[in-house]
């Protein structure tokens, strides 16, 4: 990938920015509910 | 018609069965989908003609505005199902799309601020549209607060979907707020069927950031209620049962 593409004529910090946002958010849905998941399982087999 | 199936879908553990099936489909379709919208609205889509490169922000912050009303919409029916009906599932339904809708009412909101900052010379304005979305953000928080809230999880259901019902008279402010008001927040560009704003080669990954959104918000909410239907009915031999194979197996992450 060229600098002009990461550049992204200038606007690279708010390009960028959103799409990890982005990414950020899907990945703390993702990993919240497994690990939700996990503690339910465990504690259905601790009561 | 037969609606057998759909009374069967009642039962804790028939949805249980019914969303561990379906949860990875829809997972694997926003996947692609999203790799694809991504990829497009990144590196395929030509630069805005005014907005230049910072068009492409539009990508990520319309599926998650888009969202954000979709999914308190879904709560307050959920909601009104639970008041109305009694009905468990639609108890859990409450408590699981709080949290995803408040996760995508921020992302619009952060992600706005990105867009608005080299457009409008600043992260926020007191403007109509994105005062109402933050108000959203602060109903879902509420819902989340009040779950958290309460010993008995049947009551804590209830309160939330008192607050889910009465919060949605916030939803059209957000959409039409627009229309009904001055504001710095352009109109609806996509969601306009008949008379297109945009280009297809630039609309086309937009649809699909759209449809990949919501089957993610889908299978983010299934999986959810499935955990609420555990936590409340970890006391049941099903569920014991599970969770102790599930463990054995190590697939319980």
């Amino acid at each position: 990938m060229s600098a002009e593409f990461w550049n992204m004529s200038g606007y690279a910090w708010f390009v960028w920015g959103s799409f990890g946002a982005a990414l950020a958010v899907h990945l703390w849905n993702w990993l919240s509910a497994r690990a939700q998941r996990r503690s339910a399982l465990e504690e259905s087999i601790e009561e | 018609m037969n609606w057998t199936w759909f009374h069967r879908l009642g039962s804790p553990p028939t949805f249980y069965r019914f969303a561990e099936r379906l949860a990875p489909w829809l997972g694997g379709v926003s996947v692609v989908l999203l790799a694809y919208a991504w990829y497009a609205g990144l590196v395929l889509v030509p630069a805005d003609y005014q907005q230049k490169d910072a068009f492409r922000i539009i990508y990520v912050h319309v599926p998650a505005a888009a969202l954000s009303l979709a999914l308190y919409a879904a709560m307050a029916v959920a909601g009104a199902v639970a008041l109305i009906w009694r009905m468990k599932l639609a108890e859990c339904a409450v408590i699981a799309i709080a949290p995803v809708g408040a996760s995508f009412t921020a992302l619009a909101l952060i992600t706005g601020m990105l867009w608005g900052k080299p457009m409008w010379g600043a992260y926020w304005v007191w403007d109509a549209r994105l005062t109402a979305e933050l108000v959203l953000l602060f109903l879902y928080l509420g819902v989340i607060g009040l779950a958290q809230a309460f010993d008995d999880a049947r009551a804590a259901a209830r309160a939330c979907a008192l607050l889910a019902l009465v919060g949605v008279v916030n939803v059209p402010i957000v959409h039409y707020s627009v229309e009904w008001w001055n504001s710095l927040h352009q109109g609806s560009t996509i969601l306009k069927f008949g008379r297109p704003s945009m280009s297809l080669e630039m609309a086309v990954p937009l649809y699909a950031a759209l449809l990949g959104t919501a089957l993610f918000c889908a299978q983010m909410v299934l999986r959810r209620m499935q955990n609420e239907v555990l936590r409340r009915e970890r006391n049941t031999a099903w569920v014991r049962k599970m969770g102790s194979e599930l463990l054995e197996r190590g697939d319980v992450s």
